[in-house]
């Protein structure tokens, strides 16, 4: 149910007066209709790149905010992986006081305009919301992401710098710029210490940069967070590859840094292994993602010299956030057709509830229980076409979800001429094989204890080089983590 | 300090063109400030170059040599698409905005008795570091040089100067021998004791056939590849190729193969992906600077 402005206002200003007579009750609060977050309309919002949710409206955030039951427990507190005081942020907006309701935030998120756009919160902080457990439905949690959003925006016209701390004379170098490496810069950097980023790209930023569209999270608020860095004192170094331009061993031997962060990323496309894969027209996500997000080929003629497919059948293979990224960026560089080919049901998919919604309104057609056997290519190798076979779910496997069985001869041929695999990455070993006595597990991940320390004294890492795929949030929960060892590791050194 | 001499300015490393020179029509070499990458850079490895910020595409290209001292880096480019236009129309003292390496796995040296090294046109260039090395770690150097004309040519002193035997061939017969690089090649594999290692460099077409004669000869070919790329670090898998029926990422796998195994077809094709879009780009640069009277 969907209240008009002036229902709304009506609604709030009810509530106002029972808060104000005696605090509402629960079944007030559960009346109140959970927010919807306003929208660029589907058919208008795929023919251009700017952000897709528009934000909550402060009556809108008060209203949801209201919705929260205050739980003296708070256990959507227990469910957010940096443990941000989630129901006093809450209820500071309820009292009208975003302020409160930011300060509350950045003691423990760095980037909440980030978090609050990308989070997974509907398997973390809002899984574990009374208020949808109340309902049956986690949809009907309170909208904490929203909210987090809603006050983090508010703030982006401030412009408040991090206070500095006095020059502990300590030296600490940040591989890599995504958002691990963002919070690990800022916290050590508060902490007073003298810390460089490295990045290996001419931008700094990460897969937040060259990954995740503008339409889901828009550049300028990822420049804000490396402008604060900057003024911070600290000092992004671009086009620097560790383990090329310098190694570990070069930078704390020779350059003087007293401890490293590794924070690179995954960055190493799995391919399927079929025929096919190298022909013309077949990318990775990550080649699709950069070319059209962090080297801007959607101005391609217009400013831009990045060339990408001029597609207008494209599938997307895979099932998570990144493939609906790239099949939404499609549909923005003028692709007619867009399928995602995913070789489970949509209930196993791996991507936000949220995304998946997003791209079915914007006309993505979902090929599920399919999985590819080979691409085709014509005589010009460029692609023409993918042949799939069916699947069924058979018994749960290892992941605990239903292991997909092939539907013997239920081949068919889908014309397309664009593939971009969407199935994850591996670990970048270019860290792991130039740095002599670093640790690394089977799959080439690096190692690291509880404090995000290494095998090698002074060196720390986390993100997705450590967890695999994983998370923005997660990426930052390590860095706060890493954070604050390395400065009592520093604390230690002579 | 390691960004010694410069500081870091707005972010970036300064990478200023300090001398630069036309060696033919559309073939340029240019030294160019980036300290840390001649210090690093070995034999075999490239950079990835990137003229405009957030608005170019990002273009490999080997390392034709480096000065660690003066903190200076030798490319060599051919004008073909838009980006290395503009490279050919910048002046000494102007800033190239990105390059980052150097990348790629280094060339591997040893004495393996006696190399044969095959460069066509401007892939004499990538060729000089590793024929260097060669030389130095004690091989007996044979160099086949190969143009399709005398102007195209180039590093044939600096080729003369380290080689036990240098032969040139062109097209045209303009200058050395009317051959292509296969002929002298196919020759010096026939010898007794034939060569140990080819390492060859050039157009891919060039590369292909080389291997074709190599092959049958059974002497070991070592090519290097320069295919499309972005970020140059394995994260695109965009210069992916097909090496013993395996995708191989040409940046991090390589650069150099086992040319017996490459498919130079496919990785052909592939080079063509975006042949209209690049044309499309370079002639609206050619307009512009037409007008701005470049």
């Amino acid at each position: 149910m969907e209240l008009s402005v002036n229902e709304s206002e009506k609604l709030l200003q009810e509530m106002l007066e029972k808060q104000k007579n005696g605090g509402l009750k629960p079944a007030d609060r559960y009346a109140i209709p959970s927010q919807d977050m306003p929208a660029q309309d589907p058919g208008v919002r795929k023919g251009n790149i700017s952000e897709v949710a528009t934000g909550y409206s402060s009556l809108q955030a008060r209203l949801e905010a209201m919705r929260c039951l205050q739980c003296k427990t708070a256990p959507c507190m227990e469910g957010c992986p940096v443990k941000i005081r989630i129901r006093d942020f809450v209820t500071a907006i309820a009292q009208g006081d975003d302020v409160k309701a930011l300060a509350v935030i950045k003691e423990n998120s760095l980037l909440p305009a980030v978090c609050g756009r990308v989070c997974p919160q509907e398997v973390q902080c809002q899984e574990t919301c009374t208020v949808g457990k109340k309902f049956k439905d986690v949809e009907k949690s309170v909208s904490i992401g929203r909210l987090e959003r809603y006050v983090a925006d508010l703030d982006q016209e401030s412009n408040s710098i991090p206070q500095v701390a006095a020059p502990t004379g300590k030296k600490v170098a940040v591989i890599g710029s995504g958002p691990g490496g963002i919070v690990v810069a800022t916290d050590l950097r508060r902490m007073g210490h003298d810390v460089t980023v490295f990045e290996a790209f001419h931008k700094p930023g990460g897969v937040m940069v060259y990954g995740i569209p503008e339409f889901r999270l828009p550049k300028a608020i990822v420049q804000r967070e490396i402008d604060v860095l900057t003024k911070m004192g600290v000092k992004i170094v671009c086009n620097f590859v560790v383990g090329r331009t310098r190694t570990v061993g070069e930078l704390m031997n020779e350059d003087g840094f007293d401890a490293v962060y590794i924070g690179v990323g995954a960055g190493l496309p799995n391919f399927m292994n079929i025929a096919g894969e190298s022909l013309i027209g077949v990318y990775s996500a990550n080649e699709y993602l950069t070319r059209a997000n962090l080297m801007n080929a959607y101005k391609f003629g217009k400013g831009s010299d990045t060339p990408i497919a001029q597609s207008k059948r494209v599938a997307v293979v895979g099932g998570g956030n990144v493939a609906m990224d790239a099949a939404r960026t499609a549909l923005r560089l003028g692709a007619e057709k867009v399928f995602i080919v995913y070789r489970r049901s949509e209930k196993e998919m791996p991507a936000r509830v949220e995304e998946l919604h997003h791209a079915k309104e914007e006309g993505v057609e979902f090929c599920l229980l399919q999985n590819p056997k080979r691409v085709i290519g014509d005589e010009n190798s460029r692609v023409q076409a993918i042949e799939i076979l069916k699947y069924e779910l058979g018994e749960p496997d290892a992941s605990g979800r239903r292991k997909p069985v092939v539907i013997p001869g239920s081949e068919f041929i889908l014309p397309v001429d664009t593939v971009i695999i969407a199935i994850g990455n591996g670990a970048n070993p270019l860290i792991g094989q130039t740095t002599p006595g670093l640790a690394l597990n089977k799959w080439g991940n690096i190692v690291v204890d509880e404090s995000c320390k290494t095998s090698l004294d002074g060196v720390y890492a986390g993100g997705d080089i450590v967890l695999g795929a994983a998370t923005v949030i997660l990426a930052m929960g390590q860095g706060r983590i890493a954070a604050a060892a390395i400065n009592d590791y520093l604390k230690t050194k002579k | 300090m390691y960004f010694s001499p410069e500081p870091v300015r707005n972010l970036k490393l300064s990478h200023k063109i300090v001398s630069k020179q036309q060696l033919s029509e559309n073939v340029f070499v240019a030294d160019i400030e980036a300290p840390l990458i001649a210090k690093a850079r070995k034999p075999g490895q490239f950079v990835i170059v990137c003229t405009r910020g957030n608005y170019s595409e990002r273009i490999p290209l080997t390392i034709a040599g480096a000065d660690a001292s003066k903190g200076t880096i030798r490319l060599i480019w051919q004008r073909v698409g838009k980006s290395t236009a503009e490279m050919s129309d910048m002046k000494v003292g102007d800033e190239i905005d990105n390059i980052a390496g150097p990348l790629g796995k280094p060339t591997h040296i040893e004495k393996f008795g006696t190399v044969v090294c095959i460069g066509g046109g401007i892939g004499a260039a990538p060729l000089l570091p590793i024929a260097e090395g060669m030389k130095k770690a004690g091989n007996k150097l044979i160099s086949i040089l190969g143009a399709r004309t005398k102007e195209l040519l180039i590093l044939q002193e600096e080729f003369a100067a380290i080689s036990d035997e240098i032969i040139i061939v062109t097209d045209d017969g303009s200058v050395g021998k009317k051959a292509l690089v296969t002929e002298p090649l196919k020759e010096i594999c026939q010898r007794s004791p034939k060569p140990e290692l080819a390492v060859a460099i050039g157009p891919a077409i060039m590369m292909k056939f080389c291997c074709q004669t190599t092959a049958p000869l059974n002497v070991p070919t070592v090519v290097s590849l320069n295919t499309i790329m972005i970020d140059g670090t394995g994260m695109c898998g965009g210069c992916r190729v097909e090496v013993d029926s395996k995708p191989m990422f040409v940046c991090v796998d390589g650069p150099e193969f086992d040319g017996h195994k490459v498919n130079f077809d496919l990785m052909m094709k592939r080079m063509t992906a975006y042949r209209d879009l690049e044309q499309e780009s370079l002639k609206k640069y050619k307009d512009h600077a037409c007008k701005i009277g470049l």
